[in-house]
């Protein structure tokens, strides 16, 4: 009794119900893409970009445009400029990360607090899916279909360039623009998990269901769908408990995630810790 | 006379400015098994990456069947087998599943495969017998089984043209007799195959042809003519190490004659 209670009283708000489809949802994008980031090593590259697209969140707002194109266009802009920096300078790949993103990401707090009456910097860095405008809702719809329709259809081809992409260029295929394409991706989902968790926990939603799934499973398929039965539960659950607790949704969102990456760390049939020590 | 196959006519490729490989001039028929030997750094990475148009020369040009490099990506006509370092083997794809990214190229846009190339990953898994493990990750393969592994997806491929980038390390000995088999069967259908190795001991028992590379090809022609140790010294110079194995080899061979 007390359980249903748990699960049925927040769903007498309408904000409630709102937040906890709306974190599902995001929840299985992310977690979707987060298999190709995973397998691609580009967890750092996940971190840079949502952290580089808050300039272009707040220039959207000021000119009143959907915070995707903005966030879009910085998100593609600060690869651009690593990828420049990294080709005519000395500087290693991992410094010039560091120091494209932080520089855009502090770029962005200069602009939030010229124009601070309207946009509260809080919101974007840590989420508030509790408060989330319907406009949002439709942009985070846009984002999913958008995301999960381009999945599906170059699946087998972006298995392959994270994979093999010597052999990808090979047999003909486009391998700059399948970059670009996980690029893309990774951008516009960066904006609808900066809605639920903010930019800073962001790249916890494109990494660790991945992650999570990458320990369960030998076969891309149920690791994508290992992934994204973990971002739903984690989504879900994570909104549910910051109700009864009072406590940061995006916060407990992510701490639910890494909880279930600690249980397949240790108890993963094939990879985990107890099957290893087993083995040995 | 047979068809020139590889017909690369004094390519230059140069990376950052540095020059990789200077005027490089090769021709092969088709048919041939040629072996390209050369120290680490020479420049045969540099030779492969060129013919499957990955870096593009700053002077000469290339042409397999005598057609340009964008027109063998479309038509599939180049398969690489890469080093077993390239790979990552903790990837979550089966044997099946790699073999099938060697048809990808014949597939519309959303990679459904046909029967045709199920049955051609079939008889190419069966050719290296490795239609068994099919559903195995590849991390669970011993050595040779991970080589037939790649090697079944260039059959599956069927491309024309072979590049194998140092197909004999680490593999057993039943694995290297099953592919050198194949290779010669493969040159009897008319393929042509450049195979870059460390193994000189192998090169004589089926390279109809070498080609000696030290930042640009020193050498090329018929086994006999050109593997020879004055040719072997000038390849490997400056490494010590390297011409000192050459060079006993060819002692032992000349002892064995």
């Amino acid at each position: 009794m007390d359980i249903i209670q748990w699960f049925v009283a927040p769903l007498q708000h309408e904000f409630m119900v709102k937040a906890i489809l709306v974190s599902a949802l995001v929840g299985i994008v992310c977690s979707a893409l987060s298999c190709y980031m995973t397998l691609k090593g580009w967890a750092l590259m996940g971190d840079a970009v949502s952290h580089a697209v808050m300039p272009g969140v707040v220039i959207a707002y000021i000119l009143n445009i959907p915070l995707a194109i903005g966030a879009f266009a910085f998100g593609v802009g600060s690869v651009i400029a690593i990828g420049f920096v990294k080709a005519t300078t000395r500087i290693k790949e991992d410094t010039v990360i560091g120091l494209v993103f932080t520089g855009f990401f502090a770029l962005g707090l200069v602009l939030i607090s010229k124009v601070k009456s309207e946009i509260d910097l809080t919101h974007i860095l840590f989420g508030n899916v509790l408060g989330i405008s319907n406009d949002d809702i439709i942009q985070t719809v846009i984002i999913s279909v958008i995301t999960l329709g381009t999945l599906a259809v170059l699946r087998k081809d972006l298995i392959l360039f994270c994979f093999d992409s010597t052999h990808a260029r090979s047999i003909g295929l486009n391998t700059t623009f399948l970059y670009y394409v996980l690029l893309s991706l990774l951008s516009l989902t960066a904006v609808a998990g900066l809605q639920t968790v903010g930019i800073i926990l962001v790249v916890a939603m494109l990494v660790t269901p991945g992650a999570t799934a990458y320990l369960l499973s030998d076969n891309f398929d149920h690791m994508t769908l290992i992934a994204m039965a973990s971002g739903v539960f984690s989504s879900v659950m994570g909104t549910y408990v910051s109700y009864h607790i009072d406590g940061s949704t995006g916060g407990c969102i992510v701490v639910v995630q890494t909880l279930l990456f600690i249980i397949a760390m240790i108890f993963a049939p094939k990879h985990g810790l107890l099957a290893q020590s087993a083995k040995n | 006379m047979s068809e020139i196959s590889i017909d690369i006519e004094n390519v230059t490729v140069a990376y950052h400015g540095k020059v990789a490989l200077q005027s490089a001039s090769l021709q092969l028929e088709a048919g041939t098994i040629c072996g390209l030997i050369g120290m680490n750094g020479a420049g045969k990475s540099t030779l492969f990456k060129a013919i499957m148009g990955f870096v593009k020369p700053t002077n000469g040009r290339i042409l397999i069947n005598r057609l340009p490099i964008r027109q063998v990506q479309k038509k599939n006509l180049v398969a690489y087998v890469p080093q077993s370092e390239e790979v990552d083997w903790n990837f979550p794809v089966n044997v099946h599943d790699v073999v099938m990214m060697g048809r990808y190229g014949y597939m519309n846009l959303l990679r459904i495969p046909k029967a045709r190339d199920k049955s051609i990953v079939q008889e190419s898994l069966e050719r290296v017998e490795m239609w068994q493990m099919q559903d195995r990750q590849i991390g669970e393969l011993s050595g040779g089984q991970k080589k037939r592994t790649f090697f079944a997806r260039a059959l599956a491929q069927e491309s024309t043209v072979l590049l194998l980038d140092e197909p004999f390390a680490g593999v057993d000995i039943k694995t290297e007799k099953m592919m050198i088999n194949l290779l010669m069967e493969l040159r009897q259908k008319g393929y042509t195959i450049l195979i870059s190795t460390h193994d000189l001991a192998s090169i004589k028992t089926f390279c109809d042809k070498v080609v000696l590379i030290n930042r640009t090809i020193l050498a090329y022609g018929n086994t006999a003519d050109v593997f020879t140790e004055e040719n072997l010294s000038r390849t490997f110079g400056g490494s010590i190490g390297d011409l000192s194995l050459a060079k006993s080899f060819l002692t032992q061979e000349e002892r064995r004659n």
